[in-house]
């Protein structure tokens, strides 16, 4: 028992626990967006554990194939397969394991869901991760593709169909990773450099990635909200997610406006917030 | 900060939120923008205290910030309950956020940028803090709704100790500002949105 606890204590780090809950809590609020039946235990268990597994395993995929990379750099030197504590064939097995018991269990659930989420398990490991993350900075773009399929996955379970508000749902989530990637990228800049990782400072500059996350952060908030309204969410509601759009809004402003490492870390720590709340409101907005 | 400031504040951020939802439904069009701004602000920044901790007091946002709450606050309170002066009262309200802002932003060696603060807060928090109390006292609210100006006055306790600290002439010590601001934001909103929804 002992022993297995202890596994578990090394691969939680390796599923990014605050991110996989964060995308987790996406695909649910995009399966409530669409009106279900909210004690549809059956089908809300499945989507719970289809999304955890499947979103975990790809994150373990995803470190297993950067582990060189993450040993080279400061922040992540430390993480069990870079340091050694995890061997990378068991860590390989446990994603493979993990993603296939994930994208089973959605195809399983429903074809359209199981296929949505095998995409964003493809375009995450091999597009992302695999193909582009070491050639270009524009990688984070498909990182942003892949998150935004639990979203858009969670709402074809519910209606059986990928519609409009899906995919503005998507959008939303797609255009609020660069926030969270790009600034990591300036904060962790060396790091990346000695690894070789192509980055947006590195390629265009500390200024132009400012203006990127402003613009990303708007583009977030507009998708978003625009996809809240088309719901039908209640005014009160709309009123929330436009004063918590404001705050990222003026955030992403100042980043451009005054830059500061304060800042750029505020608007990444409340871009997971707005996110998060974004989540929530969607959720309550339409019962 | 410590983990009892960020429940506070959260708790704060949690009120604002519940007053914005739901807390104005109802309202005429003006008094609820003016409302969803100022419960807006006591949002956003409870959130900013929880994630980057005091530091962002110093920033110079704060006291154009610490304006708009008093501002947003007593032009619904006038629009509802004044009708006679509502678009007088507008005017202040524009012409004043824009003086604070421009006084704010370029600099000036005078004592115009304090006079400005103190006029646009006095006003406002005189509003906030009397108004419900006539309304209560004529009988046109409930007794409840004197929770308002006792927010008012907590919130015009705030802002001074705020001024006051960063104007380098502080009534407090900082470290005792710091440690009571976030239960005085709470116990302001918890008023606000109390007086609202019994008064």
């Amino acid at each position: 028992m002992n022993a297995l606890a202890a596994k578990l204590r090394l691969y939680w780090p390796l599923i990014k626990s605050l991110q996989t809950g964060l995308l987790v809590a996406t695909g649910l609020a995009g399966y409530m967006s669409a009106r279900c039946p909210l004690f549809n235990l059956p089908t809300m268990v499945g989507l719970f554990f289809s999304l955890v597994a499947a979103i975990s395993g790809s994150t373990i995929l995803n470190m297993w194939w950067d582990r060189d990379i993450d040993a080279r750099m400061r922040r992540t030197r430390c993480r069990p397969l870079a340091a050694g504590r995890i061997g990378p064939d068991e860590a390989l097995w446990v994603g493979l394991v993990l993603s296939l018991l994930g994208v089973g269990l959605a195809a399983v659930l429903d074809p359209l869901y199981g296929l949505i989420i095998f995409a964003g398990l493809f375009f995450d490991v091999v597009v992302y991760t695999i193909w582009l993350k070491r050639r270009t900075c524009w990688s984070i773009v498909w990182g942003g593709v892949s998150g935004g399929m639990p979203i858009l996955a969670g709402r074809a379970l519910g209606l059986g169909r990928v519609d409009a508000i899906g995919i503005l749902l998507a959008l939303g989530i797609l255009f609020w990773i660069p926030t969270h990637i790009l600034t990591f990228s300036m904060r962790y800049f060396d790091d990346y450099q000695a690894a070789g990782v192509p980055t947006f400072p590195a390629t265009y500059g500390f200024s132009f990635t400012r203006a990127t996350i402003a613009i990303s952060s708007i583009l977030a908030a507009l998708a978003i909200g625009f996809a809240a309204w088309s719901i039908g969410m209640s005014w009160g509601c709309l009123r929330l997610l436009g004063v918590l759009s404001s705050g990222l809004l003026l955030l992403a402003v100042a980043v451009t406006v005054r830059p500061s490492e304060r800042t750029s870390f505020g608007l990444f720590k409340y871009a997971s917030v707005y996110m998060l709340s974004a989540m929530l409101i969607v959720v309550i907005g339409v019962l | 900060m410590t983990p009892l400031d960020r429940v506070l504040l959260l708790v704060t951020g949690l009120l604002a939120a519940y007053q914005v939802v739901v807390g104005i439904d109802g309202f005429s069009t003006l008094p609820m923008v003016a409302y969803t701004i100022a419960f807006g602000v006591l949002l956003v920044a409870g959130l900013l205290l929880i994630i980057l901790g005091f530091d962002v007091l110093d920033s110079p946002i704060v006291v154009i910030a610490s304006t708009i709450i008093p501002l947003a606050l007593s032009l619904g309170m006038v629009w509802q309950h004044l009708p006679s002066l509502r678009g007088a009262y507008l005017v202040f309200v524009l012409l004043g956020f824009l003086a604070v802002v421009v006084t704010r932003t370029i600099p000036l060696c005078s004592p115009l940028p304090t006079v400005v603060l103190a006029l646009i807060h006095g006003v406002a928090g005189v509003i906030i803090f009397l108004l419900p109390l006539l309304l209560v006292q004529q009988g046109a609210m409930k007794p409840a709704f004197a929770l308002v100006s006792a927010g008012g006055a907590l919130i015009g306790i705030a802002g001074l100790l705020l001024s006051f600290l960063k104007t380098g002439r502080p009534i407090l010590a900082q470290k005792t500002i710091l440690r009571i601001l976030p239960g005085l934001l709470s116990v302001t909103t918890a008023c606000f949105v109390a007086g609202f929804r019994f008064g």
